[in-house]
């Protein structure tokens, strides 16, 4: 019936509202479809996978279902090994890009607004230049006859070439240059953000420039800092490519032993328990940032 | 102009909660065909989503809104045949006045040349004939406020929706802009509903004003009516500049400090009964009150001068601080007592305004 | 006085650290381009010859040149779908309750949280029950699905930046939704949607993981074809692809700046 006969019928408390109501189903089913096509694909490339891959786990190398996988994960020397490595270096690296990154961008925070923009560009073209050219860059660099060993024995600090690349030592440089930018963007956004009339305040109420800092802007800083922190260590776990370069086959992250697991050694299930150990520790990283955080602020902006 | 003929409004039982909050709590209303119809209300009364229900932007639960008699409730916002004045004005920053003017019109099919002329027609009543190559940025706040109003009534619409369209512009802008408001809506054909939460501006542009609180209508009235007779505590605390003061009520009759006051304004039934003194409402009285007034004489607190009149805060007796306003040619002439000094002040039956704080 | 000697010394410190990172951050990336025109047949900097034969090498080479076009075409197919898929998401996603809106803003960063290997070797799996691995399609599936996120995340908040009043505006002027849509709200975040295509070209072309396993054969990305040259041997040739690369990002870095500017001078 029309609209118009059917409020005619219920003169009274609630009348249309069925109509109402079926009308903003409608709508909300129609925002829902817009969104559908998107999600679905991002369900069926990235969830579907893991959750199959995840079942795998649960199946030993004779196809029965059993925990062997996670098993030795917790007995076999090899796998902790990878582990302690994993968190080695991923804590060597988020600390370093800490120390690194704070200053600098508390520096580009007191500099006139265009200059910083300008400056920032120095930050933008790494981040945007792919993974595998400045890997490459590093190895070039590092390596025994590459530009830093002949600049420290030119200038005679050294006499042997250091062993700088194809080791641990190459990991984290160049692990620190790729995340470097994945800090700096959140922490600087935030700084930017931190109304420095604050800090003058303190001043004018009789605290030393530094105690200012300390006191004022270094905890107004820190949820972006966080952010940055809980970011750069989640990718750090899971990354591939520059360890896999500059390690030289010494060094084995999570990432690349469950690579090998599978290319080299075929064993799907040892392959997904260590998967699903690398993802739950990903999700328990950014279940602690919420709880302390709240999660929009994973939000660069 | 057209022969378009402004629509009534008609408004029944509406109803609209956001979890446990009730922004609408059983609205009705009805409005007569060309009325200029104020919503008028605190921040969070619920009148904005009044006036985005009739607009279609805000769906009730229930509820039915008919326009000329035609159910309005289930129809989407853009065939409801009402022009619009946000807030913020929403002019389109990436085309011209003109543009921005002749957008409805382009919607609904109108010639290429018909638009330019019945844009730029639009324009000239807003006194901004001539703008139409400007771009949005180029223009102060009072100017785009003109740009929305135009481009809102451009295309003759039958009901017209402010919402509080004036609370961006500074004080003078905004009084010159309530009083043009008011002439533009006698030559428009148009039945208007305006927000705002400024009563002041709600006296001086509307027909009618409807008060709105917690998304309830508390009093819909004439200006005067609603000044003069409020039917709450809340209206008339909120409509007019008052004093008020606690009262027994039986009956009624109400009594003042044991003694009783004559009204003759009806007494609404409710609790919390208080007595609403406007200060311009008192009289100074230098003799004695005469018996019929009511007498709400007391001792001179505080003497403000504020220009064109005075405030003087006076203790009466037990019951409380009241205010009078003395115009200040008056106070000049007839010499008013210093603090601490007996004032004698009397308020007429006809002023005596005794209304409920809430429903018993 | 003393004060004042302190916040100098503070000050050179603080900004002799930065000028420190900030070379130490754009050094590396940028050292590949002297380097891709020495003439040497090893690597050295500063070169002692120039010459342009690394680039000759690259060019002329039919794999380097197969797996350029592979990654040139999956990057263009991976924007011209997650352009469109991604913003209309990030619309509906905007208008919708915000129940719902977390709930799905949660998944739609899931790409980018969840280790990129494990998706690699999980999509790897599935594409070897469906047939997909080593195809073009499986690569511009997985890599639309990776680039989804960033589009959606930045046409999302260009929408909250977005006064909606004017798409009410529009609506309540005559205009119906797709209308207001097409006509108010697309010209105002055209911008966060040109970055978001930009953002989603970037990852395609630099994404490497997923295409190490996915991709091959004819179909090798050349991120995939660096990789394991990488991890072979220091090819010199690999200069000159990384200094066309890093001019490809510069550009694209270059478009989305200038894309900001434009959105400025509009406001």
């Amino acid at each position: 019936m029309s609209v118009a006969e059917f409020s005619n019928r219920s003169v009274g408390t609630r009348q249309n509202a069925d109509i109402l109501k079926s009308e903003e189903r409608r709508e909300n089913q129609a925002f829902l479809g817009l969104s559908t096509p998107a999600v679905l694909l991002i369900l069926i490339v990235v969830f579907l996978p893991i959750f199959w891959l995840s079942s795998l786990s649960f199946f030993n190398a004779a196809g029965e279902a059993s925990t062997e996988n996670y098993a030795r994960i917790f007995n076999s020397a090899l796998y902790r090994r990878t582990f302690v490595v994993t968190f080695q270096i991923s804590i060597a690296v988020t600390v370093i890009c800490v120390l690194l990154g704070y200053p600098l961008c508390y520096w580009l925070t007191r500099l006139p607004d265009r200059r910083a923009g300008i400056l920032m560009v120095f930050v933008l073209v790494p981040f945007w230049t792919s993974v595998l050219v400045r890997t490459y860059a590093w190895l070039v660099l590092l390596q025994r006859n590459g530009i830093i060993n002949s600049s420290l024995m030119s200038i005679g600090i050294i006499d042997e070439p250091l062993q700088l690349a194809h080791n641990l030592t190459g990991s984290i440089i160049g692990m620190v240059h790729i995340m470097l930018p994945f800090l700096i963007l959140p922490l600087y956004a935030t700084m930017r953000s931190i109304d420095t009339d604050l800090v003058r305040a303190a001043v004018g109420l009789g605290s030393t420039p530094r105690g200012a800092f300390w006191r004022v802007f270094l905890p107004m800083s820190l949820p972006g800092l966080f952010a940055g922190i809980v970011l750069v260590f989640i990718l750090s776990l899971g990354f591939f490519v520059t360890p896999a370069l500059l390690g030289g086959g010494r060094v084995q992250m999570l990432a690349q032993r469950i690579e090998s697991t599978i290319t080299v050694y075929a064993n799907w299930g040892a392959a997904s328990a260590l998967g699903v150990v690398l993802l739950f520790l990903a999700l328990a990283m950014i279940w602690l940032m919420h709880r302390v955080f709240g999660l929009d602020k994973l939000f660069m902006r | 102009m057209s022969a378009t003929q402004s629509l009534p409004i008609d408004i029944s039982n509406l109803c609209k909660s956001y979890g446990s909050v009730k922004a609408l709590d059983d609205v009705s209303l009805n409005i007569p065909a060309g009325e200029f119809l104020t919503l008028l209300g605190p921040s969070g009364s619920g009148k904005t989503t009044l006036l985005m229900a009739l607009a279609g932007f805000v769906r009730p639960d229930c509820g039915s809104i008919r326009f000329g008699g035609q159910e309005m409730i289930a129809t989407p916002p853009h065939q409801r045949g009402l022009g619009m004045v946000f807030q913020s004005y929403a002019l389109f920053p990436f085309m011209t006045v003109a543009e921005n003017v002749a957008y409805p019109l382009k919607i609904r099919g109108v010639s290429k040349s018909d638009q330019s002329t019945q844009a730029e027609r639009a324009l000239d009543t807003v006194q901004l004939g001539g703008f139409g190559d400007r771009r949005i940025t180029q223009l102060s706040g009072g100017q785009r406020q003109r740009v929305a109003l135009a481009r809102a009534m451009v295309f003759e619409p039958q009901i017209i929706l402010m919402d509080e369209p004036l609370s961006a512009l500074d004080k003078k802008l905004r009084e010159h802009m309530q009083i043009e408001l008011k002439a533009l809506h006698h030559k428009l054909d148009a039945t208007v509903v305006y927000v705002t939460h400024d009563q002041r501006e709600a006296l001086t542009m509307s027909d009618r004003i409807a008060v709105v609180n917690h998304g309830r209508i508390e009093q819909v009235e004439t200006p005067e009516r609603l000044y003069r007779q409020p039917s709450s505590f809340f209206v008339a605390d909120f409509v007019g500049e008052s004093v008020s003061l606690p009262v027994d009520v039986a009956g009624n009759t109400a009594q003042l400090a044991g003694r009783v006051l004559k009204s003759d304004l009806p007494i609404a039934p409710g609790g919390g009964h208080r007595l609403v003194i406007r200060p311009e409402l008192l009289e100074v009285t230098p003799g004695a009150v005469p018996e019929a007034a009511n007498d709400l004489s007391g001792e001179v607190h505080e003497i403000i001068y504020q220009g064109d009149s005075v405030l003087v805060i006076v203790n009466h007796d037990s019951a409380g601080e009241i205010n009078v306003r003395v115009p200040a040619n008056r106070a000049g002439q007839m010499g008013l007592p210093s603090k601490c000094e007996r004032i004698g002040l009397s308020l007429h039956p006809q002023d005596t305004i005794i209304v409920p704080d809430h429903a018993s | 006085m003393e004060q004042v000697g302190q916040r100098r010394i503070d000050g050179l410190w603080l900004s002799t650290v930065g000028i420190a990172v900030l070379f130490f951050l754009i050094l590396p990336t940028l050292i590949v381009i002297p380097m891709s025109f020495s003439g040497a047949s090893f690597l050295e900097f500063p070169p002692t010859s120039l010459s342009f034969r690394w680039y000759r090498e690259y060019f002329g080479s039919d794999e380097w040149m197969s797996a350029t076009r592979t990654s040139l075409i999956a990057a263009v197919l991976t924007t011209a779908i997650a352009t469109p898929l991604g913003s209309l998401c990030a619309y509906g996603l905007h208008c919708s309750t915000p129940r719902i809106r977390n709930a799905a803003q949660i998944l739609v960063i899931m790409p980018i949280i969840v280790p990129v290997i494990l998706i690699a070797v999980g999509v790897f799996s599935l594409y070897a029950k469906l047939g997909l691995n080593y195809t073009l399609t499986g690569v511009v599936i997985a890599h639309t699905a990776l680039a989804l996120p960033f589009v959606i995340v930045t046409v999302m908040s260009g929408l909250q930046n977005y006064d909606f009043d004017q798409e009410l505006a529009a609506r309540s002027l005559g205009a119906s939704r797709a209308y207001a849509l097409w006509t108010v709200t697309v010209p105002q975040v055209k911008f966060s949607i040109q970055t978001g295509a930009f953002l989603a070209f970037i990852t395609s072309l630099d994404e490497v993981v997923i295409s190490m396993l996915v991709s091959g054969g004819d179909n090798a990305t050349i991120t995939r074809r660096m990789f394991n040259s990488l991890r072979d041997q220091l090819d010199p040739t690999i200069a000159a692809i990384s200094t066309c690369l890093i001019v490809v990002s510069v550009a694209a870095l270059i478009g989305v700046q200038l894309i900001g500017r434009r959105k400025d001078k509009v406001k």
